[in-house]
């Protein structure tokens, strides 16, 4: 252990496997200060924003809420709670469209603005340290804070972690071509996020805590350097950019050179890995009492005249961030038009998905909407044959096979697809990305991954109906043995009450002439 | 004097095989019929008869025993060439007596029209539909194969087969792909 800190000080760190080096866009928007918004029109707030379930609904319609007030409750340790990021009224609960690439609607809490923005009364709380840890747990949990990166796992669970943790990995490397909210977070609220850390290292008590930044952010370097002069615990490790070193296992392999096996969570290495967006959340949550309800936001790309960087509060609706940020084609004939021609992306360029309508809320896990030009990103990229050229396989940071999983994918054999590990594809797009070919590889995984998922679905519900149709079956015949079994003895004894009744004189019976 | 020779090795040593493979076939009997729980272990066990045999298990029997392997329609093809595979026969398509439409489907009972008979709950084969008599019956959902068996008991025609709602857990993608190229 003592080795691994002793090659991050002198400022050396293991390679991962394969990675790109896509061109740097970054500067559209890393030179403007992150940018406070005027109140839409409308907040439609998703009920499920993370992984895990949705909390419960815990408000009626016509009620007037204050901002940050909790619009659901949690009853699950793996649900988050959603609150109202202004004061307003809750106009409707209904489906709404969300950002998912599917298109698809789920129960979203419609609040109109009343322009106030009247807190709710907040306790501010700086002696966290004296307070029981699972209160602080609690206080992460009724915040809503999940992980913001872009996977949205519930952060109170990853912070009440028993293990013993050797490292508390703080991932700021942000490796997107496009994105640079955490750059600009950590450059403006540099004090805040290390509110975070320490809140963190409270719970967690980790030895050391790694801060894992890409060298194309120097400014944000030098800010979180600055901060932790005074600790000697923590480390500001810059590593060399190359996508996609934000990637959890990856890393983990370029800041301890540990290789997280596949189907293990990386708290059984002892290790943690938070988002440096989450950290500031967490301080947010614990210290200013202030649940999650805006995150920035990079609004970029070449079809917008000013991209930049922007707080939006969570349920803004994507075109109102673009229209803000200058986003000219934007009449109703080219909206109706949006999902031909996919002109709008939410998440990077590498791993994000086009938007089916501009109308979908920012959710927790938004880190980026992105309005390409059509020079930057072509439509319409043909696909030909593999020429097995095996340059998929050299990038792929989690050293799969790229080429066999498509050719397996495209010949839906499930079999192979799981021998190959499959679901150790972290879905990055740098085999895409480098294919000659256009081959859109990730997407063939994609497809094969959700007919995996629904396939052992439908296998645990045939077995589980093939269960109840044999317990039903020997259920009636069980039932059927008891029925006979009575009309058996109830017979007998008729006969008996019958030969009585031949003995007693009474043969006159008719039944008794029957038999 | 050595045909006979030969003769005698040959026939005591069939003798011996014969009486190994004789114990063999006793001491390592394989209890049931391999080839039908394999077959079990394809059919998508909606229990619904359509088939002509009651239940997923005696179809699979028949089919172990010669009967053709295009009679299961919620299977559909995929169900008929896995099925092909393990046969080592050819793809046949589905049987033309049955509905080709297999997409998965839900029974839903309009509530304020139930009576309270309980037929559909005797003809349930997964005891997916509770109820008693004269009370309203319903449906776990997440129970009910959608082998349409309850349908046609109801008196008061208030079952009604309904797709599966396609929500973002069950989705499945297409390829809207994001291609990234290099900017010059």
């Amino acid at each position: 252990m003592e080795s691994v800190i002793e090659r991050i000080e002198r400022g050396q760190f293991w390679k991962f496997h394969g990675g790109i080096h896509p061109p740097q866009q970054k500067f559209l928007t890393n030179d403007k200060p992150i940018r406070q918004l005027p109140l839409p029109k409308q907040l439609v707030i998703p009920v499920q924003q993370n992984i895990g379930l949705a909390g419960e609904i815990i408000v009626k319609i016509g009620e007037q809420v204050l901002k940050g007030q909790a619009l659901t409750k949690a009853s699950h340790p793996m649900a988050v709670p959603v609150h109202a990021p202004t004061s307003g009224t809750i106009k409707s609960i209904e489906k709404s469209i969300i950002a998912h690439p599917s298109g698809l609607s789920e129960l979203c809490i419609l609040l109109t603005p009343d322009g106030d923005d009247r807190w709710l009364q907040r306790k501010i709380c700086t002696d966290y340290q004296s307070l029981p840890k699972s209160d602080v747990i609690e206080k992460i949990a009724n915040s809503g804070v999940a992980g913001m990166g872009g996977a949205g796992f519930p952060s109170h669970i990853k912070a009440n972690t028993k293990a013993q943790i050797n490292y508390l990995i703080i991932n700021a490397s942000e490796c997107e071509p496009y994105i640079t909210a955490d750059d600009l977070l950590i450059r403006e609220h540099c004090a805040g996020i290390f509110d975070g850390i320490k809140i963190l290292d409270h719970l967690l008590n980790p030895a050391f805590i790694l801060i894992g930044i890409e060298d194309n952010k120097p400014e944000a370097i030098k800010a979180l350097q600055k901060e932790c002069q005074s600790n000697d615990r923590i480390k500001v490790c810059v590593l060399p950019t190359k996508y996609p070193t934000g990637g959890e296992k990856q890393l983990i392999m370029a800041l301890t050179g540990k290789e997280v096996p596949s189907g293990v969570l990386p708290s059984a290495l002892g290790i943690v890995m938070h988002n440096i967006a989450t950290c500031f959340a967490i301080a947010d949550a614990v210290i200013h009492d202030t649940p999650l309800i805006k995150r920035v936001v990079t609004v970029s790309g070449q079809a917008l005249a000013k991209p930049q960087n922007v707080w939006a509060l969570l349920g803004t609706p994507v075109e109102f961030l673009l229209k803000q940020c200058g986003y000219q084609q934007l009449d109703a004939q080219q909206t109706a038009q949006l999902p031909d021609e996919k002109q709008i992306i939410m998440g990077g360029p590498m791993m994000g998905f086009s938007l089916p309508s501009t109308n979908v809320p920012i959710v927790k896990i938004s880190n980026c909407i992105l309005a390409p030009s059509s020079k930057e990103i072509p439509h319409d990229e043909k696909e030909v044959e593999c020429i097995r050229c095996g340059q998929c396989a050299d990038v792929c940071p989690s050293q799969l096979l790229p080429q066999e999983l498509q050719w397996s994918a495209k010949a839906k054999n499930q079999q192979q697809l799981n021998q190959l590990n499959l679901f150790d594809c972290i879905e990055c797009g740098a085999c895409a990305y480098v294919c000659p070919s256009h081959i859109p590889l990730v997407h063939y995984y994609r497809i094969a991954k959700a007919e995996i998922r629904q396939q052992s679905a439908l296998d645990i519900q045939a077995e589980k109906a093939k269960e109840r149709f044999e317990a039903r079956k020997l259920r009636l015949e069980r039932d059927k043995k008891a029925r006979d079994e009575k009309t058996k003895k109830a017979a007998e004894a008729r006969k008996a009450r019958m030969n009585s009744g031949t003995v007693s004189g009474n043969s006159d019976n008719p039944l008794s002439q029957l038999r | 004097m050595t045909t006979i020779i030969a003769v005698l090795v040959v026939g005591l040593m069939s003798l011996i095989f014969g009486a190994l493979l004789g114990f063999a076939a006793i001491r390592f009997k394989v209890e049931g019929d391999p080839l039908a729980e394999q077959l079990d272990a394809i059919l998508p066990q909606t229990q619904c008869g359509q088939c002509g045999y009651p239940g997923c298990k005696p179809y699979a029997e028949a089919v172990a025993n010669g009967e053709a392997i295009n009679k299961c329609a919620p299977g559909g093809d995929d169900t008929i060439k896995k099925i092909a595979d393990l046969m080592g026969v050819e793809v046949q398509p589905l049987d033309e007596n049955h509905e080709a439409d297999n997409t998965p489907k839900v029974a839903f009972i309009i509530e304020e029209d139930c009576i309270g008979c309980t037929k559909c709950i005797q003809a349930c084969p997964v005891d997916a539909i509770i109820g008693a008599t004269k009370q309203m019956h319903t449906i776990i959902i997440d129970e009910c194969t959608g082998c349409d068996l309850c349908v046609a008991p109801c008196p008061v025609d208030c079952i009604v087969m309904q797709p599966l709602e396609q929500t973002t857990k069950n989705w499945q993608w297409d390829l809207n792909n994001i291609p990234v190229v290099q900017v010059d």
